[in-house]
Protein backbone atom coordinates (compact mmCIF):
# COMPACT_ATOMS: atom_id res chain seq x y z
CA UNK A 1 0.00 0.00 0.00
CA UNK A 2 1.63 3.26 -1.19
CA UNK A 3 -0.42 5.09 1.47
CA UNK A 4 2.61 6.33 4.29
CA UNK A 5 2.84 4.74 7.83
CA UNK A 6 1.89 7.52 10.16
CA UNK A 7 5.01 7.11 12.24
CA UNK A 8 7.65 4.20 12.23
CA UNK A 9 8.88 2.21 15.10
CA UNK A 10 12.37 2.92 14.32
CA UNK A 11 14.07 5.63 11.53
CA UNK A 12 16.78 2.97 10.53
CA UNK A 13 19.11 5.11 7.64
CA UNK A 14 22.94 5.88 7.74
CA UNK A 15 24.93 9.19 8.31
CA UNK A 16 27.60 9.92 5.90
CA UNK A 17 30.69 11.42 6.82
CA UNK A 18 31.79 13.35 4.23
CA UNK A 19 34.89 14.61 5.95
CA UNK A 20 36.24 11.25 6.21
CA UNK A 21 34.88 9.62 2.87
CA UNK A 22 37.84 9.35 0.66
CA UNK A 23 36.03 8.26 -2.37
CA UNK A 24 37.61 4.94 -2.66
CA UNK A 25 34.27 3.37 -4.26
CA UNK A 26 34.84 0.53 -1.85
CA UNK A 27 30.66 1.12 -0.58
CA UNK A 28 29.31 1.33 -4.18
CA UNK A 29 30.97 -1.96 -4.94
CA UNK A 30 30.08 -3.43 -2.04
CA UNK A 31 26.62 -2.66 -2.20
CA UNK A 32 26.84 -4.16 -6.04
CA UNK A 33 27.80 -7.71 -4.69
CA UNK A 34 25.74 -8.24 -1.50
CA UNK A 35 22.27 -6.96 -3.54
CA UNK A 36 23.33 -8.72 -6.76
CA UNK A 37 22.88 -12.05 -5.02
CA UNK A 38 20.56 -10.75 -2.30
CA UNK A 39 17.32 -8.85 -2.08
CA UNK A 40 17.88 -7.13 -5.03
CA UNK A 41 18.88 -9.86 -7.01
CA UNK A 42 19.59 -9.73 -10.00
CA UNK A 43 21.23 -6.61 -10.25
CA UNK A 44 22.06 -6.57 -13.91
CA UNK A 45 24.58 -4.86 -15.99
CA UNK A 46 24.28 -3.90 -19.85
CA UNK A 47 26.61 -4.58 -22.27
CA UNK A 48 29.05 -4.79 -19.78
CA UNK A 49 32.09 -5.96 -21.72
CA UNK A 50 31.06 -3.67 -24.90
CA UNK A 51 31.52 -0.29 -25.75
CA UNK A 52 28.27 1.33 -23.37
CA UNK A 53 28.30 -0.49 -20.16
CA UNK A 54 25.76 0.65 -17.71
CA UNK A 55 23.78 -0.99 -15.28
CA UNK A 56 21.55 -1.02 -12.06
CA UNK A 57 23.49 0.89 -8.92
CA UNK A 58 22.19 1.34 -5.47
CA UNK A 59 24.81 3.59 -4.56
CA UNK A 60 26.62 6.03 -6.45
CA UNK A 61 29.91 8.10 -4.93
CA UNK A 62 30.33 11.79 -6.69
CA UNK A 63 33.70 13.30 -6.06
CA UNK A 64 33.08 17.56 -5.92
CA UNK A 65 35.97 20.59 -6.12
CA UNK A 66 33.92 22.51 -3.59
CA UNK A 67 35.20 25.89 -3.16
CA UNK A 68 37.25 28.33 -4.77
CA UNK A 69 40.81 29.06 -4.92
CA UNK A 70 43.69 28.00 -2.53
CA UNK A 71 40.77 27.51 -0.02
CA UNK A 72 39.14 25.01 -2.68
CA UNK A 73 38.72 20.95 -1.81
CA UNK A 74 37.68 18.04 -2.99
CA UNK A 75 34.52 16.22 -1.56
CA UNK A 76 33.70 12.95 -1.93
CA UNK A 77 29.68 12.23 -1.98
CA UNK A 78 27.92 8.76 -2.10
CA UNK A 79 24.67 9.13 -3.07
CA UNK A 80 21.65 6.23 -1.86
CA UNK A 81 18.35 6.25 -1.29
CA UNK A 82 17.49 8.60 2.28
CA UNK A 83 14.91 6.59 3.15
CA UNK A 84 12.15 9.84 3.75
CA UNK A 85 10.08 9.67 6.19
CA UNK A 86 7.55 11.20 3.57
CA UNK A 87 8.48 9.71 0.21
CA UNK A 88 7.42 10.76 -2.69
CA UNK A 89 8.24 7.77 -4.17
CA UNK A 90 6.15 5.58 -2.59
CA UNK A 91 3.04 7.86 -2.84
CA UNK A 92 3.28 8.64 -6.69
CA UNK A 93 3.76 4.42 -6.96
CA UNK A 94 0.23 3.07 -8.68
CA UNK A 95 0.75 -0.49 -7.49
CA UNK A 96 2.31 -0.65 -4.76
CA UNK A 97 5.21 -2.08 -5.35
CA UNK A 98 6.78 1.10 -3.32
CA UNK A 99 6.44 1.04 0.40
CA UNK A 100 7.78 1.98 3.76
CA UNK A 101 7.67 0.12 6.33
CA UNK A 102 6.33 1.02 9.58
CA UNK A 103 8.61 -1.25 11.93
CA UNK A 104 11.66 0.87 10.89
CA UNK A 105 11.07 3.07 7.88
CA UNK A 106 12.54 1.54 5.45
CA UNK A 107 11.17 2.10 1.85
CA UNK A 108 11.36 -0.94 -0.19
CA UNK A 109 10.34 -2.16 -3.85
CA UNK A 110 8.52 -5.17 -4.00
CA UNK A 111 9.87 -6.98 -7.15
CA UNK A 112 7.02 -9.26 -7.40
CA UNK A 113 4.15 -6.56 -8.20
CA UNK A 114 6.57 -3.57 -9.24
CA UNK A 115 5.37 -3.39 -13.10
CA UNK A 116 8.69 -0.65 -13.81
CA UNK A 117 6.39 2.24 -15.01
CA UNK A 118 9.80 4.32 -13.59
CA UNK A 119 7.60 7.10 -12.00
CA UNK A 120 9.52 6.90 -8.91
CA UNK A 121 12.39 7.62 -10.41
CA UNK A 122 10.80 11.08 -11.22
CA UNK A 123 9.74 11.60 -7.92
CA UNK A 124 12.98 11.21 -6.21
CA UNK A 125 14.56 14.42 -5.97
CA UNK A 126 17.99 12.21 -5.10
CA UNK A 127 18.49 9.91 -8.11
CA UNK A 128 18.01 7.26 -5.73
CA UNK A 129 15.91 4.85 -7.92
CA UNK A 130 17.42 3.03 -10.66
CA UNK A 131 15.73 0.88 -13.40
CA UNK A 132 16.78 -2.76 -14.36
CA UNK A 133 16.69 -3.12 -17.57
CA UNK A 134 17.09 -6.75 -17.52
CA UNK A 135 15.09 -7.68 -14.90
CA UNK A 136 11.90 -4.83 -15.64
CA UNK A 137 11.64 -3.67 -12.35
CA UNK A 138 13.05 -0.55 -9.96
CA UNK A 139 15.82 -1.33 -7.34
CA UNK A 140 16.85 0.57 -4.81
CA UNK A 141 19.52 0.97 -1.46
CA UNK A 142 17.55 -1.80 0.60
CA UNK A 143 19.57 -0.47 3.43
CA UNK A 144 20.53 -4.28 3.20
CA UNK A 145 17.19 -5.54 5.14
CA UNK A 146 18.80 -8.85 4.26
CA UNK A 147 21.84 -8.52 6.22
CA UNK A 148 20.82 -6.34 9.19
CA UNK A 149 18.41 -8.89 10.39
CA UNK A 150 20.17 -12.31 10.14
CA UNK A 151 20.88 -13.97 12.87
CA UNK A 152 23.27 -15.98 11.39
CA UNK A 153 25.36 -13.51 10.88
CA UNK A 154 28.44 -12.42 13.51
CA UNK A 155 26.53 -8.69 14.78
CA UNK A 156 29.36 -7.38 13.87
CA UNK A 157 28.39 -8.42 10.17
CA UNK A 158 24.62 -7.03 10.80
CA UNK A 159 25.24 -3.79 8.91
CA UNK A 160 24.10 -2.79 5.40
CA UNK A 161 27.27 -3.93 3.32
CA UNK A 162 28.49 -0.06 2.64
CA UNK A 163 28.95 0.12 6.33
CA UNK A 164 30.92 -2.58 6.55
CA UNK A 165 33.01 -2.15 3.57
CA UNK A 166 33.86 1.31 4.17
CA UNK A 167 37.90 1.51 5.24
CA UNK A 168 37.73 4.76 6.58
CA UNK A 169 34.45 4.22 8.80
CA UNK A 170 32.72 7.20 7.12
CA UNK A 171 29.60 5.34 7.25
CA UNK A 172 27.74 4.83 10.11
CA UNK A 173 23.93 2.78 10.17
CA UNK A 174 21.69 2.97 13.17
CA UNK A 175 18.25 4.19 14.84
CA UNK A 176 17.94 8.24 13.86
CA UNK A 177 14.42 7.69 15.15
CA UNK A 178 16.25 7.06 18.51
CA UNK A 179 17.83 10.43 20.04
CA UNK A 180 20.33 8.59 22.33
CA UNK A 181 21.21 6.19 19.83
CA UNK A 182 25.08 6.45 18.62
CA UNK A 183 24.26 7.74 15.23
CA UNK A 184 22.06 10.21 16.58
CA UNK A 185 24.16 11.69 18.95
CA UNK A 186 26.92 12.34 15.85
CA UNK A 187 24.65 14.20 14.36
CA UNK A 188 23.94 16.10 17.10
CA UNK A 189 27.75 16.47 17.59
CA UNK A 190 29.04 17.41 13.82
CA UNK A 191 25.51 19.10 13.09
CA UNK A 192 24.47 16.33 10.35
CA UNK A 193 22.23 17.65 7.81
CA UNK A 194 19.56 16.82 5.42
CA UNK A 195 19.96 17.04 1.88
CA UNK A 196 17.29 19.56 -0.42
CA UNK A 197 15.43 19.65 3.16
CA UNK A 198 12.85 22.23 0.86
CA UNK A 199 11.49 19.84 -0.79
CA UNK A 200 9.58 18.14 2.31
CA UNK A 201 10.52 14.52 2.18
CA UNK A 202 11.71 14.76 5.19
CA UNK A 203 15.44 12.34 4.34
CA UNK A 204 16.46 10.07 7.62
CA UNK A 205 20.00 9.65 6.79
CA UNK A 206 21.88 12.06 7.32
CA UNK A 207 25.49 13.51 6.13
CA UNK A 208 28.27 15.47 8.48
CA UNK A 209 29.78 18.35 6.89
CA UNK A 210 33.62 18.11 6.14
CA UNK A 211 35.25 19.88 9.50
CA UNK A 212 36.96 23.13 8.95
CA UNK A 213 40.07 22.52 7.88
CA UNK A 214 42.90 24.87 9.16
CA UNK A 215 43.49 27.90 7.05
CA UNK A 216 46.65 27.05 4.98
CA UNK A 217 46.63 30.37 3.09
CA UNK A 218 47.84 32.76 5.46
CA UNK A 219 50.60 30.35 7.15
CA UNK A 220 52.38 29.71 3.83
CA UNK A 221 55.95 31.49 3.90
CA UNK A 222 57.18 33.74 1.10
CA UNK A 223 60.48 31.65 0.56
CA UNK A 224 61.53 28.37 1.40
CA UNK A 225 62.86 28.42 4.91
CA UNK A 226 67.20 28.45 4.89
CA UNK A 227 67.97 25.44 7.06
CA UNK A 228 69.35 27.09 10.07
CA UNK A 229 73.20 26.32 10.39
CA UNK A 230 73.91 25.06 13.72
CA UNK A 231 77.76 25.75 14.51
CA UNK A 232 78.76 25.69 18.37
CA UNK A 233 82.25 26.15 17.15
CA UNK A 234 83.58 22.64 17.79
CA UNK A 235 86.17 20.80 15.45
CA UNK A 236 83.71 18.96 14.50
CA UNK A 237 80.94 21.37 13.43
CA UNK A 238 83.71 23.78 11.95
CA UNK A 239 84.48 20.58 9.71
CA UNK A 240 80.90 20.32 8.84
CA UNK A 241 80.66 23.42 7.67
CA UNK A 242 83.50 23.35 5.55
CA UNK A 243 82.09 20.26 3.94
CA UNK A 244 78.80 21.60 3.65
CA UNK A 245 80.73 25.01 1.60
CA UNK A 246 83.24 22.77 -0.05
CA UNK A 247 80.31 20.14 -1.49
CA UNK A 248 77.69 23.51 -2.33
CA UNK A 249 80.57 24.43 -4.63
CA UNK B 1 13.30 13.99 -19.18
CA UNK B 2 13.82 11.37 -21.97
CA UNK B 3 10.47 11.81 -24.65
CA UNK B 4 9.17 8.27 -24.15
CA UNK B 5 7.72 7.51 -27.52
CA UNK B 6 5.03 5.24 -26.21
CA UNK B 7 4.09 8.12 -23.52
CA UNK B 8 4.01 10.56 -26.31
CA UNK B 9 1.19 8.22 -28.56
CA UNK B 10 -0.57 7.40 -25.33
CA UNK B 11 -1.20 11.13 -23.86
CA UNK B 12 -2.01 12.38 -27.95
CA UNK B 13 -4.06 9.97 -28.85
CA UNK B 14 -5.92 8.74 -26.15
CA UNK B 15 -6.12 12.86 -25.19
CA UNK B 16 -7.85 13.45 -28.73
CA UNK B 17 -9.93 10.53 -28.00
CA UNK B 18 -11.15 11.80 -25.12
CA UNK B 19 -11.69 14.96 -26.14
CA UNK B 20 -13.56 13.82 -29.10
CA UNK B 21 -15.94 11.87 -26.79
CA UNK B 22 -16.78 14.91 -25.10
CA UNK B 23 -17.90 16.60 -27.79
CA UNK B 24 -19.94 13.74 -29.13
CA UNK B 25 -21.67 13.66 -25.47
CA UNK B 26 -21.65 16.74 -25.54
CA UNK B 27 -22.96 17.37 -29.36
CA UNK B 28 -25.79 14.31 -28.61
CA UNK B 29 -26.82 15.42 -25.29
CA UNK B 30 -27.56 18.97 -26.49
CA UNK B 31 -29.13 18.06 -29.80
CA UNK B 32 -26.40 19.55 -32.21
CA UNK B 33 -24.84 16.10 -33.15
CA UNK B 34 -27.02 13.77 -34.51
CA UNK B 35 -28.68 10.60 -33.01
CA UNK B 36 -28.05 8.74 -35.55
CA UNK B 37 -26.08 4.28 -36.02
CA UNK B 38 -23.29 5.07 -38.90
CA UNK B 39 -22.44 8.69 -37.22
CA UNK B 40 -22.70 7.02 -33.53
CA UNK B 41 -20.59 3.92 -34.92
CA UNK B 42 -17.86 5.76 -36.52
CA UNK B 43 -17.47 8.91 -33.85
CA UNK B 44 -17.47 6.71 -30.87
CA UNK B 45 -15.31 3.90 -32.78
CA UNK B 46 -13.05 6.33 -33.81
CA UNK B 47 -13.16 7.86 -30.30
CA UNK B 48 -12.74 4.52 -28.15
CA UNK B 49 -10.15 2.80 -30.72
CA UNK B 50 -7.82 6.02 -29.93
CA UNK B 51 -8.47 6.04 -25.88
CA UNK B 52 -7.91 2.49 -26.64
CA UNK B 53 -4.80 2.18 -28.99
CA UNK B 54 -3.26 5.43 -26.66
CA UNK B 55 -4.28 3.00 -23.17
CA UNK B 56 -2.44 -0.09 -24.60
CA UNK B 57 0.27 1.81 -26.05
CA UNK B 58 1.30 3.13 -22.46
CA UNK B 59 1.69 -0.32 -21.07
CA UNK B 60 4.26 -0.74 -23.86
CA UNK B 61 7.22 1.77 -21.78
CA UNK B 62 6.34 -0.64 -18.59
CA UNK B 63 9.26 -3.13 -17.76
CA UNK B 64 6.36 -5.42 -16.91
CA UNK B 65 3.59 -5.00 -19.04
CA UNK B 66 1.68 -8.11 -17.92
CA UNK B 67 1.55 -6.71 -14.51
CA UNK B 68 -0.20 -3.28 -15.72
CA UNK B 69 -3.68 -4.20 -13.84
CA UNK B 70 -1.95 -4.03 -10.72
CA UNK B 71 -1.85 -0.07 -11.56
CA UNK B 72 -6.08 0.18 -10.75
CA UNK B 73 -5.06 -0.06 -6.86
CA UNK B 74 -3.37 2.79 -5.47
CA UNK B 75 -5.96 5.40 -6.41
CA UNK B 76 -5.39 6.94 -3.00
CA UNK B 77 -2.43 8.65 -3.43
CA UNK B 78 -1.27 8.17 -6.89
CA UNK B 79 -1.87 10.39 -9.87
CA UNK B 80 -1.02 7.66 -11.93
CA UNK B 81 -3.32 4.87 -10.80
CA UNK B 82 -6.48 7.48 -10.23
CA UNK B 83 -5.66 7.94 -14.28
CA UNK B 84 -5.79 4.32 -14.87
CA UNK B 85 -9.21 3.96 -12.84
CA UNK B 86 -10.76 7.20 -14.46
CA UNK B 87 -9.84 5.80 -17.64
CA UNK B 88 -11.68 2.57 -17.25
CA UNK B 89 -14.77 3.70 -15.48
CA UNK B 90 -14.98 6.33 -18.64
CA UNK B 91 -16.00 3.06 -20.79
CA UNK B 92 -19.17 2.31 -18.71
CA UNK B 93 -21.03 5.65 -19.60
CA UNK B 94 -19.43 5.57 -22.78
CA UNK B 95 -20.58 2.24 -23.66
CA UNK B 96 -24.21 3.23 -22.81
CA UNK B 97 -23.48 6.38 -25.24
CA UNK B 98 -22.20 4.13 -28.04
CA UNK B 99 -24.59 1.34 -27.95
CA UNK B 100 -27.48 3.68 -27.56
CA UNK B 101 -26.84 5.38 -31.01
CA UNK B 102 -25.66 2.17 -33.15
CA UNK B 103 -28.70 -0.10 -31.78
CA UNK B 104 -31.28 2.50 -29.88
CA UNK B 105 -31.81 2.71 -26.48
CA UNK B 106 -32.58 -0.08 -24.43
CA UNK B 107 -33.84 1.41 -22.03
CA UNK B 108 -35.23 5.48 -22.36
CA UNK B 109 -33.03 7.80 -21.21
CA UNK B 110 -29.43 5.83 -22.10
CA UNK B 111 -28.22 8.36 -24.59
CA UNK B 112 -28.85 10.78 -22.69
CA UNK B 113 -27.74 9.51 -19.22
CA UNK B 114 -24.02 8.51 -21.18
CA UNK B 115 -23.73 11.52 -22.14
CA UNK B 116 -23.80 13.28 -19.16
CA UNK B 117 -21.53 10.65 -17.92
CA UNK B 118 -19.33 10.41 -20.03
CA UNK B 119 -17.94 14.22 -20.63
CA UNK B 120 -17.21 14.44 -17.10
CA UNK B 121 -15.52 10.96 -16.75
CA UNK B 122 -13.39 12.12 -20.13
CA UNK B 123 -12.59 15.28 -18.81
CA UNK B 124 -11.51 13.87 -15.17
CA UNK B 125 -9.32 11.29 -16.91
CA UNK B 126 -7.71 13.64 -18.65
CA UNK B 127 -6.89 16.20 -15.71
CA UNK B 128 -5.54 12.98 -14.32
CA UNK B 129 -2.96 12.39 -16.59
CA UNK B 130 -1.97 16.35 -16.12
CA UNK B 131 -1.71 15.75 -12.57
CA UNK B 132 0.77 12.84 -12.89
CA UNK B 133 3.24 15.27 -14.37
CA UNK B 134 1.75 18.44 -12.46
CA UNK B 135 2.38 16.72 -9.05
CA UNK B 136 5.67 16.41 -9.03
CA UNK B 137 7.94 19.10 -7.52
CA UNK B 138 10.93 17.34 -9.10
CA UNK B 139 10.34 18.44 -12.19
CA UNK B 140 10.20 22.76 -12.67
CA UNK B 141 9.02 22.43 -16.31
CA UNK B 142 5.88 20.17 -14.80
CA UNK B 143 5.16 21.12 -11.50
CA UNK B 144 3.27 24.26 -12.98
CA UNK B 145 -0.55 25.19 -12.54
CA UNK B 146 -1.33 25.20 -16.43
CA UNK B 147 -0.14 21.82 -16.85
CA UNK B 148 -2.84 19.91 -15.72
CA UNK B 149 -5.69 22.48 -17.10
CA UNK B 150 -3.23 22.52 -20.38
CA UNK B 151 -3.74 18.28 -20.82
CA UNK B 152 -7.68 19.40 -20.55
CA UNK B 153 -7.94 21.96 -23.01
CA UNK B 154 -5.42 20.50 -25.83
CA UNK B 155 -7.51 17.03 -25.65
CA UNK B 156 -10.59 19.29 -26.18
CA UNK B 157 -8.88 20.99 -28.98
CA UNK B 158 -7.83 18.60 -30.75
CA UNK B 159 -10.56 15.90 -30.14
CA UNK B 160 -12.68 19.11 -31.46
CA UNK B 161 -10.58 18.99 -35.06
CA UNK B 162 -11.57 15.27 -35.13
CA UNK B 163 -15.39 15.85 -34.28
CA UNK B 164 -15.32 18.86 -37.00
CA UNK B 165 -13.87 16.53 -39.88
CA UNK B 166 -16.46 13.47 -39.11
CA UNK B 167 -19.42 15.82 -39.39
CA UNK B 168 -18.47 17.35 -42.27
CA UNK B 169 -17.64 13.47 -43.43
CA UNK B 170 -21.65 12.67 -42.62
CA UNK B 171 -23.12 15.70 -44.23
CA UNK B 172 -24.08 17.21 -40.76
CA UNK B 173 -23.71 20.51 -39.78
CA UNK B 174 -20.07 21.75 -38.29
CA UNK B 175 -20.64 25.44 -37.21
CA UNK B 176 -21.10 24.73 -33.85
CA UNK B 177 -17.81 22.52 -33.49
CA UNK B 178 -15.64 24.82 -35.69
CA UNK B 179 -16.69 27.58 -33.25
CA UNK B 180 -16.34 25.65 -30.05
CA UNK B 181 -13.37 23.35 -31.23
CA UNK B 182 -11.84 26.64 -32.34
CA UNK B 183 -12.60 28.27 -28.99
CA UNK B 184 -10.62 25.35 -27.21
CA UNK B 185 -7.97 25.71 -29.72
CA UNK B 186 -7.76 29.82 -29.39
CA UNK B 187 -7.57 29.26 -25.51
CA UNK B 188 -4.84 25.84 -25.88
CA UNK B 189 -2.88 28.50 -27.77
CA UNK B 190 -2.69 31.20 -25.13
CA UNK B 191 -1.93 28.93 -22.10
CA UNK B 192 0.35 27.04 -24.25
CA UNK B 193 2.01 30.37 -24.52
CA UNK B 194 1.58 31.65 -20.93
CA UNK B 195 2.94 28.08 -19.62
CA UNK B 196 6.25 28.19 -22.20
CA UNK B 197 6.73 32.08 -20.79
CA UNK B 198 5.94 30.65 -16.96
CA UNK B 199 8.83 27.47 -17.75
CA UNK B 200 11.30 29.92 -19.17
CA UNK B 201 10.82 32.97 -16.35
CA UNK B 202 10.29 30.34 -13.38
CA UNK B 203 13.39 30.65 -10.74
CA UNK B 204 16.00 27.62 -10.77
CA UNK B 205 15.98 27.28 -7.09
CA UNK B 206 17.44 23.96 -6.58
CA UNK B 207 21.21 24.01 -6.75
CA UNK B 208 24.50 21.63 -6.54
CA UNK B 209 25.45 23.49 -3.86
CA UNK B 210 22.11 22.95 -1.91
CA UNK B 211 21.51 19.26 -3.32
CA UNK B 212 24.91 18.23 -1.71
CA UNK B 213 24.59 20.90 1.37
CA UNK B 214 28.00 21.93 0.80
CA UNK B 215 27.11 25.81 -0.50
CA UNK B 216 28.75 26.89 2.61
CA UNK B 217 32.13 26.20 1.39
CA UNK B 218 31.75 27.61 -2.02
CA UNK B 219 31.02 26.18 -5.34
CA UNK B 220 30.12 22.99 -6.09
CA UNK B 221 31.68 21.91 -8.86
CA UNK B 222 31.90 18.00 -10.45
CA UNK B 223 35.29 16.82 -10.38
CA UNK B 224 34.82 12.65 -11.10
CA UNK B 225 31.51 11.31 -12.28
CA UNK B 226 30.41 8.20 -10.01
CA UNK B 227 30.49 6.60 -13.54
CA UNK B 228 31.81 6.13 -16.96
CA UNK B 229 28.79 5.67 -18.62
CA UNK B 230 25.51 7.18 -18.36
CA UNK B 231 22.84 5.42 -16.07
CA UNK B 232 19.46 4.71 -16.07
CA UNK B 233 19.27 7.94 -14.21
CA UNK B 234 21.02 9.99 -16.75
CA UNK B 235 19.52 8.42 -19.69
CA UNK B 236 15.94 8.54 -18.75
CA UNK B 237 15.99 12.13 -16.26
CA UNK B 238 19.48 13.38 -18.29
CA UNK B 239 17.88 14.13 -21.31
CA UNK B 240 19.24 17.41 -23.02
CA UNK B 241 18.39 17.04 -26.96
CA UNK B 242 15.98 19.65 -27.08
CA UNK B 243 17.17 23.05 -25.23
CA UNK B 244 19.67 24.57 -28.32
CA UNK B 245 16.52 24.31 -30.78
CA UNK B 246 13.62 25.09 -28.33
CA UNK B 247 12.10 28.46 -29.20
CA UNK B 248 12.63 26.85 -33.42
CA UNK B 249 10.68 23.44 -31.87
CA UNK B 250 8.11 25.51 -29.97
CA UNK B 251 6.83 28.13 -32.85
CA UNK B 252 6.53 24.77 -35.39
CA UNK B 253 4.99 23.34 -32.73
CA UNK B 254 2.40 25.82 -31.93
CA UNK B 255 1.88 27.06 -35.77
CA UNK B 256 0.90 23.10 -36.63
CA UNK B 257 -1.30 22.88 -33.61
CA UNK B 258 -2.78 25.76 -33.34
CA UNK B 259 -2.61 28.19 -36.43
CA UNK B 260 -3.39 26.06 -39.11
CA UNK B 261 -6.25 24.32 -37.30
CA UNK B 262 -7.64 28.08 -36.00
CA UNK B 263 -7.52 29.08 -39.18
CA UNK B 264 -9.01 25.97 -41.10
CA UNK B 265 -12.10 26.38 -38.48
CA UNK B 266 -12.45 29.86 -39.58
CA UNK B 267 -12.73 28.82 -43.16
CA UNK B 268 -15.13 26.25 -41.93
CA UNK B 269 -17.52 28.97 -40.68
CA UNK B 270 -17.29 31.12 -43.94
CA UNK B 271 -19.09 28.13 -45.40
CA UNK B 272 -16.78 26.60 -48.36
CA UNK B 273 -18.32 24.52 -51.08
CA UNK B 274 -18.72 20.92 -49.17
CA UNK B 275 -15.78 19.28 -50.83
CA UNK B 276 -13.67 21.77 -50.19
CA UNK B 277 -14.23 21.84 -46.29
CA UNK B 278 -13.59 18.06 -46.13
CA UNK B 279 -9.92 18.70 -47.62
CA UNK B 280 -9.61 21.77 -44.89
CA UNK B 281 -10.63 19.38 -42.17
CA UNK B 282 -8.21 17.01 -43.24
CA UNK B 283 -5.75 19.22 -43.86
CA UNK B 284 -6.43 20.57 -40.28
CA UNK B 285 -6.19 17.05 -38.51
CA UNK B 286 -3.01 16.30 -40.11
CA UNK B 287 -1.80 19.71 -39.17
CA UNK B 288 -2.82 18.96 -35.50
CA UNK B 289 -1.42 15.60 -35.30
CA UNK B 290 1.89 16.60 -36.24
CA UNK B 291 1.59 19.59 -33.79
CA UNK B 292 0.37 17.74 -30.86
CA UNK B 293 3.04 15.38 -31.19
CA UNK B 294 5.73 17.92 -31.34
CA UNK B 295 4.19 19.57 -28.12
CA UNK B 296 4.02 16.36 -26.54
CA UNK B 297 7.60 15.75 -27.16
CA UNK B 298 8.92 19.27 -26.61
CA UNK B 299 7.17 18.87 -23.00
CA UNK B 300 9.27 16.09 -21.94
CA UNK B 301 12.58 17.34 -23.55
CA UNK B 302 12.48 20.48 -22.47
CA UNK B 303 11.26 19.14 -18.52
CA UNK B 304 14.39 19.45 -16.46
CA UNK B 305 14.61 16.91 -13.16
CA UNK B 306 16.44 18.31 -10.07
CA UNK B 307 18.82 15.17 -10.23
CA UNK B 308 20.78 16.58 -12.67
CA UNK B 309 22.83 19.03 -10.68
CA UNK B 310 24.30 16.33 -9.19
CA UNK B 311 25.66 15.38 -12.35
CA UNK B 312 26.60 18.58 -13.94
CA UNK B 313 26.22 21.08 -11.16
CA UNK B 314 24.55 24.46 -11.34
CA UNK B 315 20.68 24.62 -10.78
CA UNK B 316 17.98 22.99 -12.04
Amino acid sequence: MTSLPETTGKKLGLVIDLDTCVGCQACATSCKEWNAGGYSAPLTDQDAHGGDPHGAWLNRVHSYDVGDGPKSRTVHFPRSCLHCETPACVTVCPTGASYKRASDGIVLVNPDTCIGCKLCSWACPYGAREYDYADGVMKKCTLCVDRIYNESFALEDRVPACVRACPTGARHFGDLGDPSSAVSQLVQEREGFDLLPEMGYKPVNKYLPPRPRRDQTSEAPAHAAEQPTVNSGSLADRFFVWADNTLAR
Amino acid sequence: MHPAYSVIVFTTASGAGYGLLVWIAAGVAFGFAPRDAAFGFVGMGVALAMITTGLLTSTLHLGRPERAWRAFSQWRTSWLSREGVAAVVTYIPAGLLGLGLVFGEFAPGQIVLGAALSAPCALITLWCTGMIYASLPTIRAWHQPLVAPLYVVLGLATGGVLMTGLLLSFGHDAHWIAAGGGAAMLLGAILKRLYWTAIDTAKKTYTAEAATGLGHLGTVRPLDPPHTQPNFVMREIGYQVARRHAEKLRSTAAMLLFLLPLAAALLLLINPPHALQLIIAALATASMIAGVLMERWLFFAEAEHVVVVYYRGGSA
